[in-house]
């Protein structure tokens, strides 16, 4: 299991912020996922025995955040708000057009790995809704339209 | 990233520094950064908690306590370690006014941090930034990097002899873990599955130690509390309602954003005015006063003042900052439906009323929207949802309860218009189509 230079750094330095080694596991489980893309029987084995836990304790941790995920995603995790402040705004029909333009649904992949969509909860851009994660990045007031430019500008990177 | 607006009933004390590059050390230090947390260093410990106390700040995280008195709890003497904990797990819907925070000015919130480490005489402080704000945590990261550059954490900071360490955590995905109890489990690298209180964790909390848990902005305000003091900051809200707060306004409004306006701010004021009115021309028809968790107000109760206090006596909250509008093309029950269905979704699982409540009443209102709906489904959400409020482990199980039971309360015609297999009468009026659109 290799992970890289700076997860190395951060792991070892992490663990000296705290009483207990454990506490270190839900950024690190996210840092680690940032890597290998989804979290692996190989890396909660990798990170159970670092962290002096069995693995179905780290396995315990992962079915509660809904961002930590076990099996492999799309290269580009399409992120489309639908709560309150974004429902208000289109965000039902924002979400819709999304899945017509990648031809998937809540939580599915395009057959070439590249976009996963996801139907998620208040991503702190109510003010600027409808959003949407890309990954990381925040995608506000949001149209089809811009929708459209934003998903082919995440295309051209992934396939260049 | 996120657009700053401004308007000019705005009084700027959180967000002074917004804008201005503070993000960098210098120019927090040009900003009069640093300089409260110096102040400090040289009062009381208790002196510091009775500024905070008088100063009348509230938590802004929801449930309004004030500051200094939940301070003022932590036992003096302990065997086991102190710490201070700062809640930047935001995800209560509607909010989003730590991130504003931790973008433009993250060491202020360091020093909220390290004041109110301080006032406890705890030497750790962590601050939780929840998984997606990803950029934040670096910005934070960097923020803390800088600060330990220059001496001002670590060992003997800014020559007192005192040592405290301010460390970034971070969360991945889940807004149960913003309750206080849940968010110290899930720092311990555990599920967010909450505590029973009492003890409360000023007395016992992470790893047993006695712990502040505050929230983002209360702990941003501090530093400007302890550099102006606690009369000026009082007197900037009505009584017991000291200072300002960033007001997030979203929804069905021509200038949505967050703007940081005086406790006690007339609503319909913040709608007309700094929220530039209802969009389309259209008319109000509700107002969520501070996120989803907050019993709804109908277009009528929008004189009142924005502030803990007045939104009580008005049967609300102020909650967490998240003012959303709805205009009368808004169907409440698909709202509600919305709500709950977020509700059920984030409940952890661990208590039956919120588990077994949250879902059955998911169920029920989206039947119900599409037009399956019986007379008896609305005295049931009712009763269902007046069943939940205080026999949960955690404030979840209220806070999917208080806009459910409101909602139906207020709006109850709504809910008998979608009787007898009709469609949602909503459906076509198409508000969200001709939403304007922005760059
Ligand atoms: C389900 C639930 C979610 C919460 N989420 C948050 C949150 O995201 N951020 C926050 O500061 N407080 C949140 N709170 C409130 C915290 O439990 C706690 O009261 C608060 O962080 C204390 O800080 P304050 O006194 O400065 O407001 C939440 C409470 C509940 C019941
Ligand atoms: S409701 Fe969509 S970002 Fe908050």
């Amino acid at each position: 299991m290799k992970f890289s230079d700076q997860f190395e750094q951060r792991f070892t330095e992490m663990l000296t912020h705290y009483p207990t080694k454990r506490s270190v596991l839900v950024p690190t489980l996210l840092f680690a996922q940032d890597e290998i893309g989804f979290l692996s029987d190989e890396v909660i084995h990798e990170l159970a025995g670092r962290l002096d836990l069995t693995d179905l304790e780290v396995r315990n941790v992962i079915s509660y955040y809904s961002m930590l995920t076990t099996k492999p995603r799309g290269k580009f995790n399409v992120q489309v708000c639908t709560n309150i402040a974004c429902m208000l705004r289109g965000a039902d029909e924002l979400f819709e057009h999304c899945e017509k333009k990648l031809g998937i649904g809540h939580k599915g992949t395009t057959p070439d790995g590249l976009f996963s969509l996801e139907e998620v909860e208040c991503i702190g851009a109510c003010s600027w809704a409808p959003a949407a994660q890309v990954n990381y990045d925040f995608h506000e007031n949001l149209t089809p339209d811009k929708m459209d430019r934003v998903l082919d500008e995440y295309k051209k990177k992934g396939t260049q | 990233m996120a657009s700053l607006v401004s308007h000019p009933d705005e009084v700027k004390v959180v967000t002074k520094r917004f804008g201005k590059g503070a993000t960098s050390l210098d120019r927090y230090l040009e900003l009069d950064g640093y300089k409260a947390v110096q102040k400090a260093l040289g009062m009381q410990p208790d002196a510091v908690i009775n500024e905070v106390k008088n100063s009348a700040l509230r938590g802004r995280g929801g449930a309004g306590f004030n500051t200094g008195m939940k301070w003022s709890f932590v036992p003096k003497q302990s065997p086991k370690p102190k710490y201070v904990l700062c809640n930047g797990d935001e995800s209560e819907p509607g909010t989003c006014k730590d991130r504003l925070i931790l973008e433009h000015d993250p060491h202020s919130v360091i020093e909220g941090v390290m004041i109110a480490g301080l006032s406890v005489q705890a030497h750790v402080g962590y601050i939780y930034i929840r998984g997606e704000y990803r950029y934040l945590s670096e910005i934070m990261q960097k923020a803390i990097r800088d600060a330990y550059g220059r001496g001002f954490l670590g060992k003997n900071i800014f020559g007192s002899g005192y040592d405290f360490d301010v460390y970034w955590h971070g969360g991945a995905g889940a807004y149960e873990v913003g309750e206080e109890s849940a968010l110290m489990e899930s720092l311990e690298g555990k599920r967010g599955i909450p505590r029973i209180r009492p003890p409360f964790p000023a007395v016992i909390g992470l790893w047993g130690g006695p712990t502040i848990i505050n929230n983002v902005e209360t702990l941003a305000s501090v530093p400007h509390i302890i550099l102006g003091g606690a009369d000026w900051y009082a007197g900037l809200g009505p009584p017991k309602n000291g200072g300002t707060r960033l007001f997030c306004l979203s929804g069905h409004l021509n200038r949505p954003g967050v703007y940081e306006l005086p406790l006690g701010y007339n609503l319909r004021k913040m709608i007309y005015d700094v929220g530039g009115g209802i969009s389309n021309g259209r008319n109000l028809k509700a107002v969520v006063p501070g996120g989803s968790s907050t019993p709804v107000l109908t277009a009528e109760e929008i004189d009142v003042g924005m502030d803990f206090d007045s939104l009580a006596k008005a049967g609300s909250m102020l909650g967490s900052g998240g003012v959303v509008i709805l205009d009368d093309t808004t169907c409440m029950v698909k709202f509600a439906q919305r709500i709950m269905k977020f509700y059920q979704h984030e409940s952890c699982g661990w208590c039956i009323p919120c588990r077994e409540g949250t879902d059955w009443l998911k169920k029920t209102l989206t039947r119900f929207h599409a037009g399956g709906g019986t007379k008896k489904d609305i005295d049931n959400i009712q009763y269902l949802a007046e069943n939940m409020l205080g026999r949960t482990f955690c404030p979840l199980g209220d806070a999917a309860a208080m806009p459910t039971i409101s909602i139906v309360k207020k709006f109850r015609k709504e809910f008998e218009d979608h009787l007898e297999g009709r469609p949602c009468p909503f459906e076509k009026a198409g508000a969200v189509r001709e939403l304007p659109v922005m760059a």
